[in-house]
This record gives structure tokens, sequence and C-alpha cells, in this order.
């Protein structure tokens, strides 16, 4: 049986009857990476042995009569913006090629805990800032759907991982649409929790006011299982949230009667393909009939996220980016003549092009003088666009859109155009600069590349929010696979 | 023309907390290098900080005690520029809404009173040291340099002062009164030799009765007191010379050096910063209850100014003592200590503190609380004067051996044999002898020259080893004659 | 034109990047092209509009003055491209 195909809650099942073993298991995801990986590129790093030392771990508690949790011996990626102690973590950058983090982030830590089984380490966008996985430091990650097209990203690697079956379900980060974009386009599960429902701690900060880690999976089920072990306050993050932790299994209900869902009409407007206008549609469709109440509402000032997005995360990124400086960690020139040579050519011949445009573009909206026109003044768009989403929320339960105005583009279409990259992420950007939850989850195809849907959720209104995401995947039955 | 110096001093302080201020890392003093780290306070990628909650409170607590307004809503900056003591290449610190605004600290000089404004008191991380290798160990001439973070995130304070000062003296005596009202409060111990206090002074001259300032020039390295006032006092003399001169004064760094006694220029304005300062994403808002202020402010323990009130309405001294005594927290509480120990008048103590103890003290270069002299050495060698055990003048020889050995007066009085001598029959022999043996003085003193009988008065105290009675040789002396 | 050559050399020097000529008549030019689009919140009115730092409205997130564990040394310095005498080992500052 090819066990790499199933999901979570399907292998739980197997594990749990002992009709399989982890290492069974393990060694199925490794085949199977064996086969696709050379093709697909996913991994950044791959860490076999520390992934069969685990899986024989988790065997032997379960031979000892042990009972083990629902993500016990699942094979899982994680997104290479994440510590990882004793495991090299670059953040797809040449910065931190030789990087080995002495600590691992919370994120990380609550799933070991559970006991996942590490299959490694997935290219992204340097320091997550793309929309391709292009920006990678070391190389291209290619779509499963078509190997000429970009997975998306920045969590491009964590995305086609479990699009190829090379893992059973990964782990994200998105700051302005980096795992529900390349979910979107690699045909799977991908959702991004309320700002700071999942601890930021040992994340690699891009954006600290817009990151957020969260899950890519197969369906929606195996999406609230690792959500539920996921989140947690976490007392070394200040922005962490304190809540009591629901099941979020107990969302998953294949019913929508009465459920209101708001369109907002931006998000279907110009700039969004008409074949991906016509997918929404049907599946607007399938969520009426499942009782649902759709219309369109209007969120007038996200037409200016994207901006207000261009100015707030490439600011936060200067100064975040500020500490890889050859001093401590990672990189540095070997021929530096002085400290300021040091840093200058440490810095330029570490990060890649987009980076530099970021920190550039971040330093230069904080400098004197510009301040209140740039940061400043979006700092205030960000409240225009927060209340719009409240009002909007007061008529409706959820709100969809499409995912992405496009399907996925071909490998070096968008590279010299900066702008037109960042136009991929406009129905997502406005979710992160609200801190709200999002989904996107598969809802056809279109040339026979992947459509997502995606759903947004109030504040940590996580449960509304998988609930429509559930019943929708249910009644749209999607179980396409790339042929790889 | 006649210039008016315009100073204004902004004084860093490390608060005495356990730990540090976004990381639980030791805040401890001369640990080896890079045994105090974690990733937060190495700024590794993905750490976070969160602020620590004593270091709000010890800040407030010093807005209250020098009469700040205290912010109900604060936040934390990011103040962005590299250097390599800097971890983040950023310093989490305060912008424009520190925790502390709007106070003032009253001095009193030898002949007149002044206020100094507080502009602000702001809450910030201290940064890695640097160990500069090669040259003369200094940073300019190094072959290069080692860095150790073990300060790195120490919980700094920083208070802004308004361009009040006027003399070298009053920057001193504000930021000793600074001292000694945050030691009072527990908040630092307040270390110049540690670095745990440090003071930068802005230092400009405009012609005496014009308003607007002049360009001034920013004074570092001032590593005590005495450098503070002495580095002031230079500045003063070099801007006042330049400007009469009709030279233009440089706004720049620049460096006291306290060997040359100069002060060189460190960095000009051309390097001017563009800090970039925004608010941390990575912390949230601070917004305090009024209630909560107010128990704080309920709490405050006596401060200098209150101590010295007291001391001059219960113990009767004279402002000069008072003010002394309360200069530090350790001076008031010896002082205090010996007067509870000791029946008779507390002034008799301030003399002896205020006198010997201190030139003692400052001639070793010893803290009050860190000598051998204890309060109860002082209290029983008063007392060994006011029984007549010994003269005043063996008091002040017992006090050095006091002070040397940490011996009771009563060990050393008989281990010495410091006796007085009070016996009639004894000091008559030797006033008898005095008179023998000195015919010339006597015939002097008969002559009316009052000076013969102190030249006899000292002979007998001569031959008695100064442990002779004075008033007994005195009296049996006048008595012979 | 949002951004001239003259102001990318200057915030590649606050951000300590060593550009090339002809990467900064590059940059300069893709910046000018999302500074045009992302400048145009300039013209918004936001007079009575109060600036979010944070989506979700958290404060007074602060930790009781304890000492933890800090890393041995040698961990806290295994990363490092250069070291001696356990310190970290900057070239010449000045």
């Amino acid at each position: 049986m090819e066990l790499f195909k199933l999901t979570i809650h399907e292998l739980h099942e197997k594990l749990v009857s002992k009709e399989i073993s982890a290492k069974e298991l393990a060694q199925s995801v490794f085949s199977r990476i064996d086969d696709v990986e050379e093709r697909v590129k996913s991994y950044i790093t791959v860490t076999r042995d520390v992934a069969l030392a685990k899986a024989d771990e988790i065997d032997k508690k379960i031979a000892g009569g042990e009972r083990i949790g629902p993500l016990a011996g699942i094979p899982t990626a994680i997104k290479d913006v994440m510590n990882t102690e004793g495991i090299r973590t670059t953040c797809g950058s040449k910065i931190l090629d030789n990087y080995i983090p002495v600590y691992t982030s919370t994120a990380v830590k609550n799933l070991l805990e559970e006991g996942i089984v590490m299959t490694g380490k997935t290219n992204m966008d340097e320091f997550a800032m793309g929309s391709s996985t292009e920006n990678s430091g070391f190389f291209v990650t290619h779509n499963p759907w078509d190997l000429e097209r970009v997975p998306g990203g920045s969590s491009g690697g964590s995305a086609s991982v479990v699009a190829a079956d090379e893992a059973i379900f990964s782990l994200g980060s998105d700051t302005g649409g980096s795992i529900r974009q390349p979910a979107a386009l690699c045909g799977i599960v991908g959702m991004k929790p309320t700002y700071g429902l999942v601890s930021r701690f040992g994340l690699i900060a891009f954006a600290s006011s817009l990151d957020q880690i969260g899950p890519f999976t197969k369906d929606v089920t195996d999406c609230a299982i690792v959500l539920n072990h996921l989140i947690g306050h976490d007392i070394n993050d200040s922005t962490s949230v304190k809540i009591d932790k629901p099941d979020y299994t107990k969302a998953l209900v294949n019913d929508l009667n009465g459920i209101k869902i708001g369109v907002p009409k931006e998000l279907m407007a110009e700039g969004i393909d008409s074949k991906i206008k016509a997918v929404i549609e049907n599946s607007l469709k399938l969520l009426e009939a499942n009782g649902a109440v759709v219309a369109e509402t209007s969120l007038p000032n996200i037409e200016h996220s994207l901006s207000a997005y261009y100015i707030i995360a490439p600011a936060e990124a200067s100064s975040n980016l500020a500490r890889f400086d050859g001093v401590r960690y990672g990189y540095r020139v070997p021929d530096a003549v002085d400290l300021i040579d040091m840093y200058m050519r440490t810095r330029a011949e570490g990060f890649g092009d987009e980076v530099k445009r970021r920190i550039m573009l971040g330093t230069y909206a904080l400098s004197a003088g510009y301040y209140d026109a740039y940061y400043g003044q979006a700092q205030k768009v960000r409240t225009l666009i927060i209340d719009d989403f409240n009002r909007a929320f007061t008529d409706y339960d959820v709100l969809v859109s499409p995912t992405t105005p496009t399907t996925a583009f071909k490998i070096g279409e968008k590279v010299d155009d900066p702008l037109k990259m960042y136009l991929s992420d406009i129905c997502t950007i406005p979710v992160n600069l609200a801190g709200l939850p999002g989904i996107s989850v598969p809802c056809g195809t279109v040339d026979g590349l992947p459509v997502g849907l995606q759903v947004i959720g109030k504040t940590l209104g996580e449960e509304m929010m998988l609930r429509v995401a559930y019943s929708f995947e249910q009644s749209f039955g999607w179980s396409e696979k790339p042929k790889l | 023309m006649e210039f008016e110096s315009v100073i204004g001093l902004e004084i860093h302080v490390e608060l005495d907390t356990e730990s540090k201020m976004f990381c639980g890392c030791s805040t401890r003093f001369g640990e080896a290098p890079n045994t105090q780290t974690c990733p937060v306070c190495l700024g590794m990628p993905g750490s976070l900080p969160v602020p620590n909650k004593k270091a709000v409170e010890y800040v407030i607590r010093t807005g209250l005690a020098i009469f700040c307004d205290i912010s109900l809503f604060s936040q934390f900056h990011r103040k962005n520029y590299f250097y390599p003591d800097m971890p983040k290449n950023y310093q989490i610190s305060q912008y424009d809404i520190p925790l502390c605004i709007d106070g003032h600290v009253d001095l009193e000089m030898e002949d007149y009173a002044t206020t100094i404004g507080v502009t602000r008191i702001h809450l910030e991380e201290d940064t890695g040291k640097l160990l500069h290798i090669g040259g003369a160990g200094r940073i300019a001439g190094a072959d290069y340099s080692q860095v150790d973070f073990n300060r790195a995130g120490v919980p700094l304070m920083e208070i802004v002062s308004e361009p009040d000062i006027r003399t070298p003296e009053e920057a001193k005596a504000y930021a000793q009164k600074i001292r000694a009202i945050l030691v009072s409060l527990g908040v630092s111990d307040c270390n110049m030799d540690q670095g745990s206090m440090r003071v930068d002074a802005n230092i400009s001259l405009r012609p005496v009765g014009r308003e607007e300032l002049g360009v001034k020039a920013e004074l570092k390295n001032l590593n005590s007191f005495r450098s503070l006032q002495r580095g002031l006092a230079y500045e003063i003399e070099r801007q006042t010379k330049a400007l009469q001169n009709g030279e233009a004064i440089v706004q720049e760094t620049r460096h006291w050096d306290e060997t040359k006694n100069t002060t060189s220029t460190l960095r000009t304005k051309e390097y001017a910063h563009d800090y970039r300062y925004f608010p941390d994403p990575d912390l949230v808002p601070m917004e305090f209850d009024p209630e909560w202020i107010e128990g704080l402010r309920a709490e405050l323990p006596e401060l200098p100014d209150e101590r010295k009130e007291r001391y001059m309405s219960d113990f009767g001294l004279p402002a000069h003592d008072a003010n002394l005594l309360v200069e530090t927290k350790a001076t008031g509480d010896f002082f205090e200590a010996a007067v509870a120990l000791y029946g008779g008048d507390a002034k008799i103590m301030s003399n002896w503190i205020l006198g010997d103890l201190t030139y003692y003290l400052n001639s070793e270069n010893v803290e009050i609380d860190a000598g051998e002299v204890k309060p109860a050495h002082l209290v029983e060698m008063v007392e060994l004067i006011d029984d007549g055990t010994i003269s005043g003048k063996i008091a002040k020889e017992l006090f050095s051996e006091m002070f040397k050995t940490g011996k009771m007066p009563k060990a050393i009085v008989e281990e010495k044999g410091m006796t007085q001598i009070s016996g009639q029959d004894e000091i008559a022999k030797i006033v008898d002898d005095v008179i023998a043996q000195n015919p010339d003085a006597v015939q002097e003193f008969h002559d009316g020259k009052e000076r013969a009988f102190g030249f006899l008065v000292g002979q007998a105290m001569r031959l008695t080893k100064g442990r002779g009675n004075p008033q007994l040789i005195n009296r049996l002396l006048k008595e012979r004659l | 034109m949002a951004i001239s050559e003259k102001d990318v050399k200057h915030v590649a020097w606050l951000a300590r990047l060593a550009l090339s000529d002809a990467e900064v008549e590059k940059f300069a030019k893709q910046l000018d092209v999302i500074l045009e689009h992302a400048g145009k919140i300039a013209e918004l009115d936001t007079k009575d509009v109060q600036p979010t730092a944070h989506a979700i409205p958290l404060k007074n997130v602060l930790r009781e003055d304890k000492v933890g564990r800090c890393l041995a040394p040698e961990v806290a310095l295994a990363n490092a491209p250069h070291q001696e005498d356990q310190a970290f080992v900057v070239p010449r500052i000045v």
C-alpha cells in the first residue's frame, strides 16, 4: 500500500490498530522522497536518520501499550523558517547556510512532543519574502501539478511536499498569504490561524506583526487535528493570546444551515482571472446548497491593502533582518578589512535581491522625513481595513473569496517585475493586516491547475471557519492528485 | 563678553533586577565572558523579548520619587543602528511615550538653592561590552575587538535632565542627588566604577542674558563625580576661549581624558544617525491602572530630602550637616545607627562621621558600609571620651588605629595603654617637673606672656605621652605658678 | 520619482548593504515603481484614524523578575564565524 498517500486521521487508525508501524510509514514516505524529490525539490534538508530513530521510538511506545496522540509517528515537514535545535535552519538564505540553531521553536516543539516524525526542512523564498519560492537562496521548487510552474510561496516547499506526498503534512508561515497562496496553487489545504494563536517564538521573523505559523494538510480534518496541537499560549511570545484550547475537530460539522457567508466584491473584481471567478461562483452554489446564505458584501478599503502591506512588512523586516551581520552566526565575508566592510559585504553577499529590495524599502519607509507619509499612514490604513472587516462580520459568520487571482504561473514569469509578483497576494494580504484566520481549500481546477477557495473567519473564529471549509470539502468531494 | 554655561545631563542607570530586561538571564556583574546569554539576549534568529515587570516598576518608582508624571500608556520602540555590542542591531528603547516625564530635583548648593528639571525617564536594554585588542586597548588603533554579551539586555534606565544646570558644581550635586535617591529606592547600586551609573553631559555656552542656546558638545567617559565636574570645567574653559577668539563651536561628541585632563573629539555630527524609531512589533503596549501607581507611591521609602528634614527637626542638626549625611543612603544609615546606640548629642556623631571618618574613607577610597569602623566602634570611642578615659587628642590616634584594624576602641586602649592620666598626684608630680625644668618659660609667664603657659602645658602633655588630662594639667599648672 | 539613486545609496548605507552602481540603478527603478504604488495611501484622509500596530489588542504582557537558564558559553558561541577567549570577534571598528 502507498502509505504516503494517506491522511493523518487514516494513518493514526492504522498505527493504533498496529496494522502498520511508524517505521514502515516513515520508510514509505522516504521512498516517495527518493522517487520524486529530484523533480520537485521541496526539501533544503532531509533528516532521514533523525526521523527513523523517532519512528522507532514511537513504535516502542505502541508496542508497550502506551496510548499515542493523533500526530504520533506522522511524517512531517517543517518550513526552514523555524528553528530546530541541532538541525541546520537556513530560512532559504545563503546568509544562514551554515546556521545550526541552539534551540527549537515553540510550534515545532509542541508537535515534537506529540510524537511527529520530522522528515526535513522545506524550501522557501528567502526570509519568507516572495510568492513563488524562486527567491530561495538555494534552488527553485517545482509545482507537482506542472513542474514548469511555481508552487507559490513563500512556503512553496511546504506546499509541494504535501501535494507530492513527500510528507503527510507540513508547517509553513504566512505573513501575507505564504501558506494559503501556495496551498491553493498546489491543490491542498493551507491555513493561517488568528494572529497570536500559535507562538512565534523560534520562527525567524519577517514581519513580526503579521507572521503566523500554520499547517498544510491533505484535508480539513487533518488541519483541525494539527491545529489542536499547534496552538497554545507561550510565555516566551509577548504577542501570544491566552485562550482555553478548543477541540477543533468538534467544529467539523457537515452542515451550513443558517450560516451567513459574505463575498467581498473587491475580491471578485478585475485582476481576478475570469476562469477562477467561474470556479469560485460554482463553489458558492455548493455552499448555498449546503444551507448557507451567501451574499455579496464590500470591504471598501482593502484596495489599499497591498500598499499598506508593502510598507509595514518591509519596515518591520528591515529591522528584523539587521541581526544578520556576520558577528554571532551565519555567513561572514572572509577578508573584511574593517567592521563596516564586514557588515556591508557580508549582507550584500548573503542576501538575495528580493530581500535587499525589501530591506531598502522598509529602511526608506522608516527614515527621517518619510515615517509619517509611509509607515505612520500605513498603520492608519491598517485600522481602516480592520474596521471594514469588523463591519462585515456584524452581518456574516465568514467571508469567502478566491485565494489567488491566478493559478500557478510559469517559473521565471514574474521574477523581473516585483510589483506584478506582489499582486499574487492581493486576496490574502488583507487577512494578515487584520490578524484574522484564513484557510484555503481546493475548489476545482482551471486548465488542469488547482484553484483555492479562501474562507476568512472572525478573530479567533477558527471553529466556524473550519466548519465552512469542512462542509465545502465534503460536498465538493475533491480527490484529484498531481501526476508525478 | 561674559558667558553662561548651559548643561544638561543624561544619566544611564542599570537597574538592580535579578534577570535581564527581556529574558531570564542573570544580571550578575563580573562573570566570565558570554556565560550569561541565551537566544534572546544574543539576538538569535526567531527569539522574542518579554519585558521584566520589576524593571518597569523600578522606573515608575524613580519617576514618583522625582515628581514626574507617570504615563498611563507607554510602549517600547526600536532604535535602529548597527554596532557590534548590540546583538539585534537595534536597541529596544522608548521614544515618544516614555514611562515618566516632567519631574524635578531640588539642589542645595553652598549658598543658594536651585531646581533642575527632569525631562523624561525611559527604560531600555543595555549593550554588550567590547574589548579592544592591539594598539593601546582603545578602539582607535586596535587590531580587532572581542564582544562579551553578558551585559547585553540588562535593564537600563535613562534619566534626561532639562538644560537647567549652570555650573560643574551643580552638575555634580545633581548627579549625586540622583544617586542618593536611586540608592534609597533600592532600584540600583549606582556603582560608577562598575558602570552601573554612567553620566553623559551636554554643554553649550551663551552670552549672559541671551535666551537662545549655543552649539553644544556632548561629553562622554565621565566615570566619576570628580570627572564630571572637572570635565565640564575644562569644557567651559575650552569653549569660552574659542568663543572669545571668535571661533565657532562644532557640534560633536567629546571624550574626557582623566589622566591628561582634557577633552578631545570622539565624533562629529556628520555621522548623524537616522535611528528609524518605530514601535517594537514584538511587544505590546503597557497601560497602567492609576490605583496601582498610587500604591507604588504609598510604598516609597524615605527619600534624601525627607531624611534631611528629619535630621534637622529630630536631631537638631544644622542644614549643612544634614545635607552631607543624606548624600548617600549608607552615610545616613551609619549616622542613624550610631545615634540610636549613643545616648548623647547627635551632633557629636555627625562631627565624627563628617570629619575623621569621611577623611579616612576618602583617603583610602573605601565606601562607608565597607569600612572597618562600624557605628558601634564610633559610639564606644565617644563614650570613652565622655567618661574621661581618653582625651580628644588620644581619640584621634585611636580612630586611626580603629580604621586600620577594625578592633574595638576599648581593646585598643588597653592594648596600647592609651588611658588618660587623671590622678591628681601623678599629674602634680609632672607639673612640678615641668616648672623645674623650664625656668625661662616660667619667667616669661610671670612677665605676662600668655604663650609661655601654652608651652608649659605642651611640655606636660609630652611627658605624659599625650595621655594627661588636659583640664587637670591646666588647673594644677596655674595653681603652682 | 518617489525615490532617487541618491536615496537608494543612503538607505543601502543605513541598512549596511554594499551595492554596485548597476545595482543602485536597478533598485532605484524597481523601488520607485513599488513606492509609486504604495505611496498612494498618502492621499487618504486619515486625520481621525488611530494607527494599528497589532491586530490583536493585547496589553501589559510582562514577566516576573526570575532568573532562568543560560546557554553554556560554547553553545552561545557555537555558530560564531570567529571567536577567541570565549568572546565573539569582530574586525577593527575604526
